[in-house]
């Protein structure tokens, strides 16, 4: 199909139609208020419900609660949004429900502000929530991948039977890019959702939907088994992009809209002769370490760069084990490096890895 | 040859109670499970359990059974009913997580007009947690968390949550009603259905709210609980119907 130019938060919402979203819940807040917006007025066409909660803890508990009668269903909020989210997410993991999250992020902490930042990270990453579990998260750079993304969330999230969150910054959903809403995206075999409390109707055995274990074994067990469920999406779902691996003296790690002026960057200083490559993570969790055990021996140090004051760079050392030096560079506060940044921040480090 | 005089209704598991003796919450769980089992029910039914002593419940009501975050009750009920509506989903709440931490969600629910059933205990306490006070505690009762009584300097007057909720136009039925005695109980029965039948008819969002006790926590026999409800939680709780609006023609 034709590409359609399209804004970023109307292209998400469009993106999860397609997905096969019927419910959809949330709460205005800046900058993804086109997204609940684009959905009010089309959400009908698909034969979905949308609805404006009061809260986004309603909106989260609203989710859950649809989620718990078998029926695909998101949400979308930003930074602090997402924080009130946590408890609701948190009961989703436990009570294995599936469910798309979308976090347009701004800057914090507390109110923050309004502009595009990657400082939820650990947020998304290492969940808000209470207790062993984690998100399925995906931090796509474009509006084509977000979109390819989030069609696919929708079955991973019921594959896995795990919310899947969208963690995209602030300029992603504000900007606007061509993308095909339509284009194939990889399918996954889905079964039946045999744990759907939506009635009985007289035809089966009754359901229970639930996150709570009073005897510690049980919960143990519980446990276990959630963290045997994480291990296998350690295994299948670690996303990477790779640019300029074969030659690369030093790789700088980035993702999202922090990725693409990297690329940038890289362009500038490869054509003054400097070898620099990206290690670009899709899925920051799993976070993608395979990627860091295959890098060219020509590597010498990596270089994270981020919209926050460091906080994936927690992940590129558990990544690296020990055997390059890391750097960082970063802004924050919704403030948003020039290419030149990245340039220096290179040529600094390169100048100390000469040393 | 004897013969079957009384049987346990269908909607209600073969699970025991979790409850503590004299807790009326056994009574009200009968209650609602008859009630679904009279309006044949059972098999469309989806229950939500609360935070605070019916946190189990699941394990007792009969049907599909969710169990909620603190308070979130009507949220988890507005999602589900919103995405398969000809089902029959009803919350089952005690003070604290309705009257407290989930005030937001009720107000909301009702407001919306959700097409839910809601089993509101009061029992003026925390019960769960180990007889805290609750937003419905009454003045100069004492808890673990006002040890000397309450005081309306330090947190106000109890909540009225019919009476606040029966001024919302969404609310179709509100009652409050009590099971300190068989006469009570039984007229709570026909409030619950009426509960349960508004629902069944897409007339918009019931509640009932029960006058319940806490033995244990009150420091009292079971007896005297009943009792102490009925001389000082009703004077100030009064019983009857807040809001009906389900006989209303419209058009």
């Amino acid at each position: 199909m034709a590409k359609l130019m399209m804004k970023g938060n109307e292209a998400m919402a469009l993106a999860a139609l397609k997905g096969g979203c019927k419910a959809f819940f949330g709460y205005p807040i800046t900058p993804q208020s086109e997204l609940p917006e684009y959905l009010s007025r089309y959400m009908k066409e698909y034969g979905g419900v949308f609805l404006q909660a009061e809260s986004e803890i309603a909106a989260i508990n609203m989710v859950y609660g649809a989620s718990a009668a078998g029926v695909r269903v998101m949400t979308s909020s930003s930074s602090p949004g997402i924080a009130l989210k946590q408890e609701g997410i948190s009961y989703m993991a436990g009570s294995e429900l599936p469910g798309v999250i979308i976090n347009v992020m701004r800057g914090g902490p507390g109110l923050g502000g309004i502009q595009p930042s990657q400082s939820d990270y650990k947020q998304v990453t290492r969940g808000g929530g209470n207790g062993d579990y984690y998100c399925l998260a995906f931090a796509p750079e474009s509006l084509q991948e977000t979109v390819d993304i989030i069609k696919e969330a929708f079955d991973l999230s019921d594959l896995y039977r795990n919310p899947v969150m969208i963690a995209v910054d602030g300029l992603i959903g504000q900007m606007m890019e061509p993308v095909d809403v339509d284009k194939e995206i990889k399918k996954h075999k889905i079964s039946e959702k045999d744990w759907a409390t939506d009635g009985t109707m007289g035809q089966r055995e009754r359901r229970i939907v639930n996150s709570l274990y009073l005897n510690t074994p049980e919960l143990e067990e519980h446990c276990i088994k959630l963290h045997t469920k994480y291990q296998k999406m350690k295994e299948n779902e670690q996303r990477y992009e790779i640019v300029h691996g074969d030659d690369a003296e030093i790789m700088i790690v980035a993702y999202g809209t922090m990725a693409r002026i990297c690329r940038s960057a890289i362009e500038i200083l490869r054509e003054q002769g400097i070898l620099v490559g990206l290690i670009r993570p899709i899925s920051i969790w799993p976070y993608p370490e395979i990627a860091f055990d295959q890098l060219s021996p020509t590597v010498k140090g990596l270089l994270t760069c981020e919209l926050s004051m460091g906080q994936m760079i927690d992940d590129v050392k558990i990544a690296n084990k020990g055997r390059l030096p890391i750097s960082f560079f970063g802004r924050s506060g919704g403030m948003i490096p020039e290419t030149e940044e990245i340039v220096e921040a290179v040529m600094k480090m390169r100048g100390g890895l000469v040393k | 040859m004897s013969k079957i005089v009384f049987e346990r209704t269908k909607a209600l598991t073969d699970n025991e109670f979790s409850y503590c003796a004299g807790c009326t919450h056994g009574i009200i769980h009968r209650l609602v499970a008859e009630v679904l089992e009279e309006l044949n029910l059972i098999d469309q039914a989806i229950g939500i359990s609360p935070v605070g002593c019916a946190v189990t419940n699941y394990n007792n009501f009969n049907c599909d059974m969710v169990q909620a975050a603190h308070g979130r009750g009507p949220a988890v009920a507005t999602g589900i009913k919103r995405v398969i509506p000809n089902r029959i989903v009803f919350t089952y709440q005690g003070d604290g997580d309705l009257a407290s931490i989930g005030t937001a969600e009720i107000v909301h629910a009702a407001h919306r007009g959700e097409k839910i059933t809601v089993i509101f205990v009061n029992n003026a306490i925390y019960g769960m947690t180990g007889g805290q006070m609750a937003p419905t505690t009454l003045i100069g009762q004492k808890t673990s968390t006002s040890p000397f009584g309450r005081t309306i300097e330090q947190s106000g007057m109890p909540i009225r949550m019919s009476e606040l909720l029966a001024t919302i136009p969404g609310a179709a039925y509100i009652e409050r009603v009590s099971v300190h005695n068989p006469a009570h109980v039984r007229k709570a029965k026909q409030a619950v259905k009426r509960a349960f039948q508004t629902q069944f008819d897409q007339k918009g969002f019931s509640l009932i709210e029960f006058i319940s006790t806490c033995p244990v926590n009150w420091g009292m026999t079971p007896n005297k609980a009943l009792k102490w409800a009925e001389e000082n939680m009703i004077p100030y709780y009064p019983l009857g119907v807040f809001r009906d609006d389900t006989k209303e023609v419209k058009g």
